[in-house]
């Protein structure tokens, strides 16, 4: 990632250099602050006319600066934060470069324009912002909560909001207040955006199957949040035409925890196990996305051997996190047994997990500077013993699969999303790549020690649900090469890294050198102050690339933590995909897309 | 008297052996289909699990008998009623042992063929007393699946007809004395066991059930008794396809050593593996590919078989 700020050279002499105040970050994104007036000429310029072309919008949150304790100006911008600001975080793929726009926001409750004209993945983003902070959005398609319960009173995510059980009152249901809830969730299709009758509103694409006009009576039919089929608590209202797809809304925020509040509850150190938990089925990724942003804020360096065993790991957990997937899609099309032999696999992949680090799904191994213990001894044959034979087996659940007829029937042109679209979306991850887009930010963007390692980026033609199946079985093949390397060419050294300002130091040490004892004591209960900055860090995580944007504060805790996921972007593109199709189309493509609710939640 | 004896005698053995033949299936299929996954199946109830179905069994007579009250509750109680009523009936036919089936009825296999159409009244019946949208799509894919491919089935087994000049299940199987059928009519046996396979709603076929999608399809909203009768009546199906399938084109009980009735079993269980692999193997067509399937590709084949089976049958007749 090395645009000069020339971006923001360009982006101040279009705007004049007033409205442009650049502000040093720990990472080495161009960030600047930019008027409210004026963000959206910025941002649409940005979007399509700038050399960059930053097309995604990555990320859009925001952050409440009515707590914050360190106001340095050069660090921090001039001091011209408000008490609220809006984050707009903006990729390149021509330029492979990113650009952090920030607007100061006055008012208990402000409002900002919304940019969902420029990107339509806008919508869901300015939506959850609303719903953590009650900032709106003029001009806003739908803006309403996303996460919260409609009735939910608050935005959690402000500073004045409590964030345990304690601080608010005991949970209690009275009869009128379980009448109104009930109320509140009946179902009214034109507060969700879908009419009854007329087709003007649906945004049908040209398709030759579409039902012509007229008066057509409409079935709504709830899918979820008890299904079998939505891999967990998720619920989508379909519009149905017979069997026809005419509209699907996604409704999420069941599997919300808060897990963004929590990090502000919780020391750097501490929130590990929170990461976990977030794409539960990637383990380690979650850890090193955190942690990357954390290192960069504290200007750690980790040790190579550090780097070479999460490199390991990650790419052990991508396996685990895709035999899951091979399970649940073929399951989902009808095919039973695969996932019993993936999850068999899986097993001999655990064994090794919890060897090297005692934990098999929520392993929470990674620390700040490398990793919790050094590797065990003997782990090299039981990852042999997992490695001895998988590739066979591998073959033959890709015949059982692609190879059969009547699944590629089912997936062939099914959910086919382009390229042009993907990017806009914000896709990414082994989407992105089935629609032909050679883009893996272990090889764009490398980080801990990616660079070193020989491996391919799989790609397929035809962004459908075949392709995306395609493009996950190669995956898993490139993982398996990785991992050997790692393996093969693991590094003497340290596991962890020697700085003490933020972790702990060695419980060998501690127990001879009383100052080291008072050091650890201090840090662990209180918790390691990580220095003032912001900084984000992204990986290629199973699902798609997972962001940390970390804002601290100079305190034990992380003032503002967002959590971007891929799931959250790629439920937004579901109606998209799935508009047009049959029900059984539409269990395809989610199963295709291969999201875990808890990654779109948090 | 002794004729009518004989008749009840018969009657109650086939009843016996079928209500414990039913539930013998569900446990050979569990235990099947655990071994294609690589895993055990019920292994506790009873000596290596046999007894689990009949725990299952008890399990669903205690369970509360509940008619929806959202559901029209005749037809709601009437449907799996019907199904029960039409696949035990036409086991009346089936020729098991040597000197053939309880009743010997000249339209064997139209009776047959008219018991699995009236079948389908069962679906749909649930599926709309069901009142409850994921019941009715059930219903809908299922009543259409079904009659779609009952045309191929009745077309498959008028080939044989033709050549055995008989709609008499026990003068078919006689006349597989010398050669069964399959050997001579390979394609019409193809199209009768992929069109069985789409009647019963198995997989890969089982669209109407699939459960990640429309939860249960047209029986969600049934429980206990009921549930079990459609869930029997699934399981007697696929014995009641198995064995016409035998009949029609393995030779029923033809074979040598063994008495008749062991033939016929070990033949309709090779066909019950071949239902058990299937769904262990197979991912479920999508509607219209199904749909697509068995108007473009099953109905045509089968009228082909049909033609030219006459055509031959003519020219023998002709020539001799």
């Amino acid at each position: 990632m090395a645009a000069a700020p020339a971006v923001l050279e360009s982006l101040a002499s279009r705007l004049g250099d007033q409205a442009v105040a650049v502000q040093a970050t720990k990472d080495d994104i161009p960030t600047a602050w930019v008027p409210r007036d004026q963000v959206h000429a910025a941002l649409a310029w940005l979007a399509a006319d700038s050399d960059d072309h930053y097309r995604v919008l990555y990320d859009l949150t925001a952050i409440d600066e009515r707590h914050r304790q360190a106001r340095e100006a050069g660090e921090n911008g001039n001091g011209r934060r408000g008490d609220f600001t809006l984050v707009y975080h903006l990729m390149s793929y021509s330029a492979n470069a990113d650009v952090r726009l920030k607007v100061a926001l006055e008012g208990e409750y402000p409002s900002a324009p919304t940019v969902s004209d420029i990107w339509p993945s806008a919508n869901w983003y300015e939506r959850e912002v609303f719903d953590m902070f009650g900032i709106g959005f003029d001009g806003h398609p739908c803006l309403r909560r996303i996460l919260m319960p409609l009735d939910w009173e608050g935005h959690p995510l402000r500073k004045e909001h409590p964030a345990r059980a304690t601080e608010m009152e005991p949970y209690r249901l009275p009869e009128e207040q379980f009448a109104a809830h009930e109320e509140a969730l009946r179902f009214r299709p034109h507060e969700w955006g879908l009419s009854d009758g007329d087709w003007a509103s649906s945004n049908l694409p040209d398709d030759s199957n579409a039902v012509p006009e007229g008066d057509t009576d409409y079935l709504f039919l709830n899918l979820g949040p008890n299904h079998p089929g939505t891999h967990g608590l998720l619920r989508l209202i379909l519009k149905l035409d017979g069997e026809r797809i005419v509209d699907v809304i996604p409704d999420i925020g069941f599997h919300h925890r808060g897990a963004e509040k929590m990090a502000e509850q919780q020391t750097f150190h501490t929130y590990i196990p929170y990461t976990d938990r977030i794409d539960y089925l990637s383990g380690v990724n979650n850890n090193l996305a955190y942690l990357l942003a954390v290192e960069k804020l504290s200007g750690t360096q980790v040790p190579e051997r550090a780097q070479v065993i999460r490199v390991l790991l990650c790419e052990l957990f991508r396996v685990a996190s895709h035999l899951v997937w091979i399970g649940t899609f073929g399951h989902d099309v009808g095919a039973i047994s695969p996932v019993f032999f993936t999850f068999t696999d899986r097993e001999k992949l655990f064994d090794v997990v919890e060897a090297i680090t005692g934990g098999r799904m929520h392993p929470a191994w990674l620390r700040i500077g490398g990793v919790a213990m050094d590797l065990p001894n003997g782990w090299r044959p039981l990852l042999d013993e997992f490695l001895k034979g998988f590739e066979k087996r591998l073959k033959e659940y890709e015949q059982l699969l692609i190879g059969n007829p009547i699944f590629r029937a089912r997936t062939r042109g099914v959910g086919v999303i382009s390229l042009d679209e993907a990017i806009e979306w914000g896709v990414t991850g082994p989407n992105l790549r089935a629609c032909g887009f050679e883009w893996d930010f272990r090889k764009k963007r490398p980080y801990s020690g990616y660079d070193q390692f020989d491996f391919e980026i799989p790609t397929a033609d035809g962004g459908d649900c075949l392709a995306r199946s395609a493009v996950r079985f190669e995956e898993i093949r490139q993982s398996l090469r990785i991992i050997r390397q790692a393996a093969d060419n693991m590094p003497a050294g340290d596991y962890i890294a020697d700085d003490h300002t933020s972790m702990p130091p060695a419980r060998a040490e501690t127990m001879v050198n009383i100052e080291t004892l008072i050091h650890h004591f201090v840090g662990v209960s209180w918790g390691f102050t990580i220095p003032a900055g912001e900084a984000h860090a992204g990986i290629e995580a199973p699902k798609g690339n997972n962001g940390y944007y970390i804002v601290a504060d100079g305190g034990p805790s992380p003032y503002r933590l967002r959590i971007r996921t891929p799931s959250f972007v790629h439920m937004q593109i579901l109606p998209r995909l799935a508009r047009g199709g049959l029900i059984a189309d539409l269990i395809t493509i989610l199963g295709s897309i291969d999201y875990v609710l808890a990654d779109i939640d948090r | 008297m002794s004729a009518h004896a004989e008749l009840l005698t018969r009657m109650a053995v086939t009843l016996v052996v079928l209500l414990v033949a039913a539930p013998m299936l569900v446990w050979v299929e569990r235990r099947l289909l655990a071994r294609f996954q690589l895993r055990l199946g019920p292994n506790r109830v009873g000596p290596f699990g046999i007894l689990q179905t009949v725990a299952d069994a008890l399990k669903l007579l205690t369970k509360e008998d509940w008619v929806p009250p959202f559901a029209d509750p005749v037809p709601y109680v009437v449907a799996p009623m019907i199904l029960g009523i039409t696949v035990l009936g036409a086991f009346a036919v089936v020729p098991f042992t040597a000197s053939g089936a309880i009743v010997d009825l000249d339209v064997g296999l139209l009776f047959f063929l008219a018991m699995s159409s009236v079948g389908v009244y069962s679906v749909m019946l649930a599926g709309v007393a069901s009142n409850s949208k994921y019941a009715m799509l059930g219903a809908v894919r299922a009543a259409a699946q079904m009659i779609s491919y009952e045309l191929a089935m009745g077309l498959s087994l008028a080939s044989i007809v033709l050549i055995a000049g008989s709609f008499n299940l026990h003068d078919i199987v006689v006349a597989q004395q010398g050669l069964p059928y399959v050997v001579i009519q390979p394609f019409a046996f193809v199209v009768f066991v992929i069109a069985g396979l789409a009647e019963l709603k198995r997989a890969p076929f089982d669209l109407p059930e699939a459960e990640n999608e429309i939860v249960a399809g047209f029986h969600t909203e049934y429980s206990s008794m009921k549930f079990a009768l459609f869930f029997l009546g699934e399981y007697l199906g696929m014995i009641l396809i198995g064995a016409i399938a035998t009949t029609v084109f393995l030779g029923g009980g033809n074979g040598p050593f063994l008495p008749a009735p062991v033939w016929f079993a070990i033949k309709v269980g090779l066909f019950i593996y071949l239902f058990i692999w299937a769904r262990a193997t197979l991912p479920r067509f999508r509607y219209d590919h199904l749909m697509a399937f068995g108007w473009k590709v099953l109905l045509p084949v089968a009228l082909l078989n049909l033609m030219v089976t006459g055509a031959l049958v003519v020219a023998r007749t002709a020539g001799s």
